[in-house]
């Protein structure tokens, strides 16, 4: 084999004076990158820096280092750009990467401040006073019908669409990863999270493992262009369904699980034999066209006994029409991913280069829902990323109902965003199916921590509904008065329906 | 359009005036009284009440509305209106006369109160809308009192709609309460219910359309606190075609009560739970079918909420309605004096009227206070839902083919 | 159109106070005020004036939301009795002095009270004793929103405030100090509960006593409740003893039923809360 051009990009350094020489590292690494004889030998070109051995290392000497090798100044051909040739050059192949979008894209919610309250009206102390954050996702009616109730009082008529709702006690929901690209030790921890925290979980594409069914009520079950795992029962088990047409990691772009990750477990859940690939096509192919969007969701709704039905899409340019079809065609909630979501693999021009930033899909579909009095028919759920509960506060004063997490999730369980989940090798045992790396995430130990997160969030944005003077989260949503644009262009202002501060 | 940003285009100081994206911020003093039996009250009565609580505002805004004032013309809408020059008045009166019929027109009687200064040319037109316009616009008369109402506040400058309703008016101003009664001569007019207002800008000094009441048809509210869900309550009101053009709390109140009370026919009491909802703790521990009731007025109505500090009164041809915020973040007093219902932000307002009430309470947290009078039908609750159906938001598979063209292209 | 006919003579613009020295008489030590009207700084730089050449009663009449009343008042031994109904403020910062009101008293009441008594023999509005750290207030009736709230002790500074009726939500809300008590043997409404919700939220230090019974799910999530045992009770006797007397009011009926004590579970309710960085 030809010597490659594209050098490591990590040095693996280890302090031999310190090192314990118990082989730990190497137990421990699952891109294989130590030999060990005598003591460990460290090969730079496999460390994907997930940092696993360095955690693990019981005498801390271990530390990852950047290959800084000096490249000829060119800020036109950066060195990524120089690697990626080499690269392609070597094989011929599409460049494939996981998790999100890493370039040096405006971050919006970084330039958006939220309000306080000060004299004119009072801050609420979050901590003693009520702070409300329960959310109803799903259809509600423009208006609530009342009847006398005999007594003097007054009842529900007809039907305001909220007993179906899917009620959420935080405005924070697990975002969609298979099983399949994760393990089920991830996917157990996450429905034990959903369910304490009362909030839900989605399966992704990969179907529902029989060990969830317990917090069935807490799950979220994706129907994406490769049907897996679909059958009757679990469509009927599932809290409510969701239609996934894209990802902002990978917008119009289908899936691939390679047959060496179709293990038993994996082939049981997807409904699809053992040690072949599991191929999820780019569009939907009974959905060419928006009403037979609408023709899907009505059979999933009659097929469920009348889920709820969420559509998934990436943020495109044209986000705002196509969410607006989405509700006309039935759906309860739109599922908007931005540009910087993450995927378990993904071609690396899709996700760099592919899709609009969610801050912008937010404020124009939920301003176009609006405009054409259709914002009650639907939920907004965002993500892609929502990598704290400030950007969650943003995304919720911008218009969306509750935000999704998906990489803080798997961050919270160890990912230290390696971005090598296609890799299938992943250290923490979380985007792997081997055994001995997935037994690494104890089901109860990941619940606890993902729990905590979500738990220390929302005590975050108890924390900002305080300072804004409100307590109840339904009165952040949508106030864009309450955010200020801090060096952002006017156009980008305008388009987010945000004042610049100072105004 | 919601929304509107090119309000702001340039970001001209003028913005921070007269109607304005922006919100205004202020506190308050408040009062409401009337007479369930129906008997008139003198002007002054309100004018006292307000008086002793002048410590509330600062002397920047002042107003009343009463109702039961003009028995002449029960059946004429009323519009009291204030001018800033003569092109506004000319302006403002081929709108008026284009729409309506016209049956008396008059500069409104005021006296000279020192203080009060840079007085607006202030008129009132007692009017019928013409039968054919109604018709072609294919409006009720509500509906079309309230565009014209809109029209004029949007487009004519210089000209501002104090009161639209029948058989009641605003008489409001930049001044202290006391100056602004004195000055509108309130002691004249008799009416069955009043309310009163002292306001404590914090901005646009010096614009008599921005004190209180604010008014819509029937509808007049004084409130006294900070709204501070505004930006999505004014967000949610453009969806049903409400411009909140002023920037005030007072006007996101009034609207929403039209939206809810007059569209979408809720009973007050709902109404009421809508904008100041019990807590989901509280709505846990209720009857199921009450629960179910409240949990579907949060949901629907979130967006409606009005969150932070408030108490609010509202009054229309029949009754007044006082209302707290959900936690009780600003004084109200009630008390009642035989047929006489009255509240107030302070209970010092209320005794200065009422001495020694029959009952003297302070209202719980959202819990609305509701007089009516007797043989005066309301506005509202009269009639609920024929069917759900007129409600519904039910997608029919002619919306969808609808969107269809749009996105498949 | 107007009827401008049957009207009075022109008024005046219609005064709420007017800023006159109010109508005093004295009699020796004791000296009667009449406020009827008068605006509250005339007022109470008379009534300062009067305890400044020596009056220990002061008796003021036509009292009707005059603000601040007895504020910022150091003075031990005096008394000021007030007619009508006492404006917001009421005793705002006083110390040592007496202040007993025959009717209600509006919102803030002892806000900030360093020392001496108030006394209201009607209802008391809402923000009742806010950061107060010493001395009493006795209310007979009915008390409003977040009364007692933020009540602290310190060192021989310890805060009473007793209510002879019932209680709005929020009842010692971030109380820190001193003693509640909310009897709930007057009042006007016999369906409500004795307290509303939220009773002793971020509640840490000091104790709230509930003549009766409340649910759990009306207190904060930071105390701890059960019922007081006789060491507690010890405590609470001569508070009810002077609350009786002042009330004329039976010391045996009041403490003849259990009471609840609501204390806090922790001086630092939120240490779990933080994650440092």
């Amino acid at each position: 084999m030809q010597q490659t051009f594209v050098q490591p990009e990590f040095r693996v350094k280890i302090d031999y004076d310190k090192c314990h020489k118990c082989g730990r590292c190497v137990q421990q690494c699952g891109w294989g990158v130590y030999d060990f004889t005598e003591r460990p030998i460290p090969h730079d070109e496999k460390c994907r820096a997930c940092h696993r051995c360095v955690t693990y290392c019981p005498a801390h000497c271990i530390t990852i280092e950047k290959n800084t090798l000096a490249f000829r100044d060119n800020d036109n051909w950066s060195a990524d750009a120089r690697k990626a040739v080499w690269t392609q050059a070597d094989s011929g192949g599409v460049l494939l990467t996981s998790m999100g979008n890493p370039k040096p894209y405006e971050r919006i919610f970084d330039k958006l401040v939220l309000d306080a309250c000060q004299v004119t009206n009072p801050s609420i102390d979050p901590l003693r006073e009520p702070m409300e954050l329960r959310t109803y996702l799903g259809r509600k009616a423009d208006s609530v019908a009342v009847e006398p109730d005999g007594t003097g009082g007054f009842r529900l008529a007809g039907d305001s669409g909220v007993a179906r709702n899917i009620e959420l006690a935080v405005p924070i929901v697990f975002a969609p990863m298979s099983y399949g690209s994760v393990s089920l030790n991830v996917h157990r921890s996450i429905a034990m999270a959903a369910e304490r925290l009362g909030v839900t979980m989605n399966t992704g594409e990969g179907g529902m493992h029989e060990d969830l069914y317990p917090y069935q009520d807490h799950i979220i079950l994706q129907v994406a262009s490769g049907r897996f795992g679909l059958s009757p029962e679990v469509l009927k088990r599932a809290a409510a369904l969701e239609i996934k047409i894209g990802q902002g990691a990978k917008p119009g772009i289908g899936g691939h699980l390679p047959g060496e990750k179709i293990d038993r477990d994996v082939s049981a859940t997807r409904m699809v034999p053992q040690g072949s690939d599991a191929i999820s096509p780019a569009p939907h192919h009974d959905i060419y066209s928006i009403e037979d969007l609408r023709q899907l969701i009505y059979a999933l709704k009659e097929a469920s006994g009348y889920r709820p039905v969420g559509v998934k899409i990436a943020a495109v340019h044209n986000v705002a029409a196509i969410a607006s079809g989405i509700v006309r065609a039935g759906a309860d909630y739109i599922y908007l991913d931005g540009f910087r979501g993450g995927t378990g693999a993904t071609p690396q021009v899709v996700r760099d280069h592919i899709g609009i930033p969610v801050e912008i899909a937010i404020a124009v579909v939920d301003q176009r829902l609006r405009d054409e009095g259709i914002r009650n028919h639907a939920s907004i759920i965002a993500a892609g990323s929502i990598r704290s509960s400030a950007d969650a506060a943003k995304a919720i004063a911008l218009g969306a109902d509750a935000v999704a997490i998906g990489t803080a999730t798997l961050l919270a369980l160890g990912c230290h965003l390696c971005q090598s989940c296609h890799t299938g090798n992943c250290s923490w045992g979380i985007t792997t199916q081997r055994p001995e790396l997935t037994r690494r995430i104890d089901p109860e130990w990941g619940a606890e921590r993902l729990t905590n997160l979500v738990n220390a969030w929302s005590h975050e944005l108890q924390e900002i509904l305080g300072a804004l003077g409100v307590n109840a989260v339904e009165s952040l949503r949508g106030s864009r008065e309450r955010l200020r644009a801090i060096g952002l262009d006017e156009q980008t202002c305008r388009i987010l329906g945000v004042k610049p501060a100072g105004l | 359009m919601a929304y509107d940003l090119s309000r702001y285009d340039g970001f001209s100081p003028d913005n921070y005036r007269e109607e304005s994206p922006f919100k205004i911020h202020g506190g308050c003093g408040l009062m409401g009284i009337c007479d369930e039996s129906g008997a008139l009250m003198s002007g002054e009565e309100p004018i006292r009440a307000m008086a002793v609580q002048r410590d509330r505002g600062n002397g920047l805004g002042g107003g009343f509305a009463g109702y039961g004032i003009y028995p002449e013309f029960p059946d004429h809408y009323c519009f009291h209106m204030m001018y800033h020059d003569l092109r506004a008045r000319d302006e403002a009166e081929e709108i008026l006369r284009t729409r309506f019929t016209v049956d008396h027109a008059e500069p409104m009687p005021t006296r000279p109160v020192r203080g009060i200064h840079d007085a607006p040319i202030l008129w009132r037109y007692f009017m019928t809308p013409r039968a054919e316009v109604l018709e072609e616009l294919d409006h009720s008369a509500e509906d079309f009192v309230v565009s014209t109402v809109m029209e004029i506040n949007a487009r004519v400058d210089g000209a501002f709609v104090a009161s639209s309703g029948k058989n009641m008016g605003a008489f409001k101003g930049v001044g202290y309460p006391e100056e602004i009664g004195h000055y509108f001569r309130l002691e004249d007019y008799a009416g069955h219910t009043w309310v009163g207002h002292n306001r404590f800008p914090t901005n646009t000094p010096g614009w008599w359309g921005g004190a209180h009441p604010f008014t819509l048809l029937d509808w007049s509210i004084v409130h006294n606190g900070e709204i501070s869900s505004y930006g999505i309550n004014a967000r949610y009101l453009e969806q049903f075609g409400y411009a909140c053009s002023l920037g005030t709390d007072t006007e996101v109140a009034a609207y929403l009560f039209d939206l809810l009370l007059r569209r979408h026919r809720l009973p007050v009491e709902l109404a009421c739970t809508v904008l100041a909802p019990p807590l989901w703790s509280e709505i846990e521990r209720m009857p199921a079918e009450r629960a179910e009731l409240m949990r579907s007025l949060r949901a629907v109505y979130g967006p409606a909420m009005l969150n932070g500090p408030f108490a609010i009164v509202l009054g229309f041809n029949g009754g007044m309605v006082a209302l707290n915020d959900r936690i009780k973040l600003r004084p109200l007093v009630a008390a009642r004096s035989g047929s006489r219902l009255m509240v107030a932000s302070e209970e010092s307002a209320i005794r200065t009227v009422m001495p020694d009430p029959d009952t003297l309470w302070t209202p719980r947290a959202g819990e609305p206070v509701i007089a009516r009078v007797k043989g005066m039908e309301l506005p509202f609750h009269s009639t609920l839902h024929a069917t759900p159906a007129e409600v519904s938001c039910a997608v029919t598979a002619a919306d969808a083919c609808h969107e269809l063209e749009e996105v498949a292209v | 159109m107007m009827t401008a006919a049957t009207s009075a003579p022109p008024l005046g613009v219609i005064e709420g106070y007017r800023q006159v020295t109010p109508v005093v008489e004295r009699d020796g030590a004791t000296a009667e005020v009449d406020a009827t009207g008068v605006y509250f700084q005339q007022l109470n730089e008379t009534v300062r004036r009067l305890v400044a050449e020596g009056a220990t009663t002061v008796r003021i009449a036509g009292v009707n939301g005059q603000r601040y009343l007895g504020a910022g008042l150091a003075a031990p031994g005096v008394r000021i009795e007030v007619h009508g109904t006492a404006g917001n403020d009421t005793a705002m910062f006083m110390d040592g002095a007496e202040i007993e009101i025959f009717g209600n008293a509006q919102d803030g009441v002892g806000n900030t009270m360093s020392g001496g008594r108030v006394i209201v023999h009607g209802d008391a509005g809402d923000v009742l004793g806010y950061g107060m750290r010493g001395g009493r207030v006795f209310v007979r009736g009915d008390v409003g929103y977040r009364v007692g709230i933020h009540m602290k002790a310190y060192e021989k500074h310890v805060p009473v405030l007793v209510c002879g009726g019932k209680a709005r939500d929020f009842f010692g809300e971030y109380m820190a100090g001193g003693m509640l008590v909310l009897l709930g043997m007057t009042g006007r409404d016999a369906a409500q509960p004795i307290a509303g919700s939220f009773l002793g939220a971020g509640m840490h230090g000091g104790a709230i006593f509930v003549r009766g019974t409340v649910e759990p799910w009306q207190c904060g999530a930071e105390v701890g409740i059960s019922e007081a045992g006789e060491e507690h009770r010890a405590a609470l006797r001569p508070v009810i003893e002077e609350y009786a007397a002042a009330m004329d009011m039976d010391t045996a009926e009041i403490l003849a039923a259990p009471f609840t004590r609501i204390a806090p579970m922790s001086h630092r309710p939120y240490a779990k809360l933080y994650a440092p960085m």
